[in-house]
């Protein structure tokens, strides 16, 4: 599920704005599933990201003293079914960096908790199939004091987002078509240096930070064993300015990144209460960014957490 | 009723939002601050001993008009219609700059160091290309603004402002021209009131000194350093604190005293502190023939060294065989066994990478893309003196004091570096991962204990009151170079020493130039 909480975090939150298109996995912030009343859906993923050619500016590099930069995700996700209309997510990551080439350190720590809440106020028929419409508010917080300004190996811009997304379904049959667009409020972000270059100099810890949005469009099969989708995913960065020739990446550089993934999840008949997801994407145009490859998988186990147990899947029933 | 609360409450998260949105501008510390009003004008500065000025009347500045003139009363009148329609942006601007004119041309000069730190990019058969002051704006851009050549920008613009201010402070006193808002009392002080005589105008002084230093010194940014110089001219005018021939006479004598600095940093030998590919292998060959392991550079492609002939460039303070007499001892011999423990107490400190050692680490590093440990000892001294209230003269004197010892510092630091061409930690053990870039040149001794060593000496002489933290912070710099992974002990130690030495040169003149 909420994978992107990595869309708050950033170089690798290309990676992330990736992420946050391949958080295809069911019930994620992102996708029109919902769980259904008291069931918990929950488990653990893992996903590697890497990159070795980036944008500096709009100028399309490798840097040979940092080779192949990686970032591992181990993260814990899950979606609990407040009403069938109304779900809340939750996301919390370990990320860890490292680069292949070159002298520097990696790092690693744990990264921002993310919280949703998911709401379906439309569900009817339109035509031949069923229209819904969403409306998902979140907000993610660092819960670790981790290294900001060491881009592209930091782990996260240590920023508090603010995040509103409306979002369209529209399935027919075992076809469907998902849209969405989110606007991330970004809170400013702290250096552990005191003065720091951007366009102009600015002789304070504190760094302005430029709000994001980002725009999704998902399609593909969603039966009931199996959800087979393509997406592409826009990270725009509202602001901020291009890495000069040869210097580093800042955190509030104008990042932006277009992605292109698939996303599979299956759901076994011998075991409905499990669903096993996998995805891969790549990134296909961006700015001040790494052009990254990812892929992850991730397990799912749903439990019922109503007093009177009755039967539950997070599959859904369209 | 429902519907309308609903709506309200939308509205008010959004102007909520909006609002939150709007406080995220970040000003800088000294963006705002209060405009300086000197404890003492220093009226005497007159007789301070200047740097490169063979006296104060070296070069002549015409006695001013009267001010019962009619030429004078035209420039009064300038200053009357000017304030008869002021805007937000030009109180804004005089605001700015009636914070001190050495301040902020210092912040100024230190934003173009920050710019220019930008190593060049390789060419596509793995040479480097070397920027060319000739051809400023190709890439790579002119300059690549290294610590090197940032301490020497800074202390060419601090000691040609310094020098100016002397010259002009003989002149304010013999004329003893009284400041526009005294003659004509129709005139607004924008700024705070002073006894300062105006003529020669002490911002347009240092405005004329710092201009000459900075076409010579980032030739690329003459439209910016114009435009300031511009601005700044006009807010001492629509302040009311100079007519504009206090102006005129002070941007000349400025620029005039500034060429001395510009002619001998034309000749320091700064221009030749790249080498040659002859000389670079020369440096190796030197190092293997006294059977140490020879420095290189851990950049790939492998990048020349930075700047290895510095060691040679005229020093402020002192004659270049007092660069020589200040080389510590040897390092330890790279196979000795007090260097294998240097190696494996690097290791430790690589692997013990603690989110506090990253803080320390950062807060020093002053590398790419930042002003440099002379522009972060520059920024630490500023907001000093800021506090202390000093006089345009004084700000200039401490300044070049500070930026001399800066230059010299780098000066016999780069001599060492070459002089013995050690390695790296991580050359010596690949293994060592480090917490910021290693910087391209050899390891003995620490450029950055040595900066702050020199720098830490003069500022507790001028500041005494704060000696022991310049202390403390000199060492916590000369650490965070240990605690990345990029310089040996021995390294740090022996920097700040030898820093310590530079500084007391600054000591030595500080005490006798006439100011204390």
């Amino acid at each position: 599920m909420a994978k992107q909480l990595q869309a708050f975090a950033v170089w690798r939150l290309l990676v992330l704005a990736i992420l946050l298109g391949s958080t295809a996995q069911a019930q994620t912030d992102i996708d029109a599933i919902m769980m259904e009343k008291h069931a918990f859906c929950v488990g653990p993923s893992y996903s590697y990201s890497s990159f070795k050619n980036y944008w500096e500016g709009t100028r399309k590099r490798n840097n040979l003293n940092m080779g192949r930069v990686s970032t591992r995700m181990f993260g814990l996700m899950g979606d609990y079914g407040i009403t069938k209309k109304l779900n809340a997510l939750f996301g919390l990551p370990y990320v860890r960096t490292r680069a292949s080439a070159g002298t520097l350190h990696g790092l690693e720590g744990v990264q921002d908790l993310s919280l949703f809440l998911k709401w379906n106020p439309v569900r009817r028929k339109w035509g031949e199939g069923v229209f819904s419409a969403f409306a998902i508010g979140g907000f993610s917080l660092p819960l670790s004091n981790y290294v900001v300004d060491y881009l592209p190996l930091s782990i996260g811009l240590h920023t508090r987002n603010l995040l509103g997304r409306v979002m369209a379904d529209y399935q027919r049959g075992n076809w469907f078509v998902t849209g969405s667009a989110t606007y991330v409020y970004r809170s400013n972000t702290r250096l552990d240096r005191n003065s720091y270059y951007t366009t102009e100099m600015i002789d304070n810890t504190e760094v302005e930070m430029p709000d994001a949005m980002s725009f999704n469009l998902r399609a593909g099969l969603r039966g009931y064993h199996l959800i087979a989708e393509g997406f592409l995913n826009n990270w725009t960065t509202l602001g901020g300015f291009d890495i000069t020739r040869n210097n580093m990446p800042f955190p509030s550089n104008r990042m932006n990144a277009t992605s292109l993934g698939v996303n599979v999840k299956y759901t076994p008949t011998w075991a409905p209460r499990l669903s096993l997801v996998g995805t891969g994407s790549c990134v296909v145009t961006g700015r001040n960014m790494g052009q990254a490859t990812t892929v992850d998988g991730a397990i799912f186990y749903v439990f019922d957490l109503s007093s009177h147990k009755k039967s539950s899947s997070n599959n859904p029933k369209m | 009723m429902k519907k309308i609360i609903r709506i309200t409450g939308l509205w008010l998260l959004l102007a909520t939002l909006l609002v939150a949105a709007c406080s995220k501008v970040v000003r800088g510390r000294t963006q705002d601050i209060a405009p300086l009003s000197p404890g003492s004008t220093d009226i005497e500065a007159g007789n301070w001993k200047p740097v490169l000025l063979t006296g104060p009347e070296q070069f002549p500045v015409a006695a001013p008009v009267a001010t019962n003139s009619p030429d004078y009363i035209a420039q009064l009148s300038e200053i009357k219609s000017w304030q008869t329609h002021i805007s937000q942006a030009d109180q804004d601007n005089i605001r700015y700059w009636s914070a001190g004119a050495v301040l902020r041309w210092n912040e100024i000069l230190r934003m173009l160091v920050a710019k220019h730190n930008l190593a060049p990019y390789q060419n596509p058969d793995g040479t480097y290309p070397v920027p060319s002051a000739g051809n400023p704006l190709a890439y790579p851009q002119f300059p690549f603004a290294n610590p090197p050549y940032a301490a020497r920008a800074y202390a060419y613009a601090s000691a040609a402002q310094y020098d100016a201010l002397v010259a002009a402070w003989h002149y304010k006193k013999l004329y003893g021209r009284p400041a526009p808002y005294q003659v004509d009392s129709s005139v607004q002080a924008l700024v705070p009131r002073t006894d300062l005589p105006s003529y020669p105008s002490e911002d347009a002084v240092v405005e004329g000194a710092a201009v000459e230093i900075l076409k010579l010194m980032f030739p690329g940014d003459q439209d910016y350093i114009q435009q300031q110089a511009s601005l700044q001219r006009q807010a001492r005018i629509q302040s009311g604190a100079n007519v504009r021939s206090d102006i005129e006479a002070g941007e000349a004598l400025g620029r005039q005293v500034a060429q001395l600095f510009v002619a001998r940093a034309r000749t320091d030998r700064a221009g030749a502190a790249g080498g040659n590919p002859a000389e670079w292998s020369q440096l190796e060959q030197d190092a293997t023939a006294r059977g140490e392991i020879p420095w290189y550079s851990l950049e790939t492609p492998r990048r020349p060294p930075m700047l290895p002939l510095f060691g040679r460039v005229k020093p402020f303070l002192f004659d270049s065989a007092t660069v020589i007499a200040l080389r510590p001892p040897p390092p330890n011999a790279t196979s000795s066994d007090a260097m294998k423990k240097e190696v494996a107490e690097e290791l430790g400190f690589s692997k013990d990478d603690s989110r506090d050692h990253y803080r320390i680490v950062h807060v020093w590093a002053d590398g790419v893309g930042t002003s440099t440990p002379p522009g972060h000892w520059d920024a630490i001294a500023a907001e000093d003196f800021i506090k202390m209230n000093l006089s345009e003269v004084r700000w200039a004197r401490n300044m070049a004091l500070l930026n001399m010892a800066l230059m010299d510092a780098a000066i016999v630091c780069w001599d060492i570096k070459y002089y013995y061409f050690n390695p790296r930690p991580t050359q010596m053990n690949p293994g060592i991962k480090t917490l910021t870039g290693i910087p391209n040149f050899p390891s003995y001794v620490s450029g950055h204990s040595t900066f702050s060593g020199a720098a830490s000496t003069i500022l507790a002489h001028l500041n005494p009151d704060r000696a022991a933290d310049y202390q403390a912070m000199a060492q916590e710099a000369s650490m965070s170079r240990m605690f990345a992974g990029i310089h040996y002990r021995s390294d740090c130690q022996m920097g700040l020493v030898v820093g310590a030495n530079v500084g007391n040169y600054a000591v030595l003149r500080a005490t006798s130039d006439g100011a204390e």
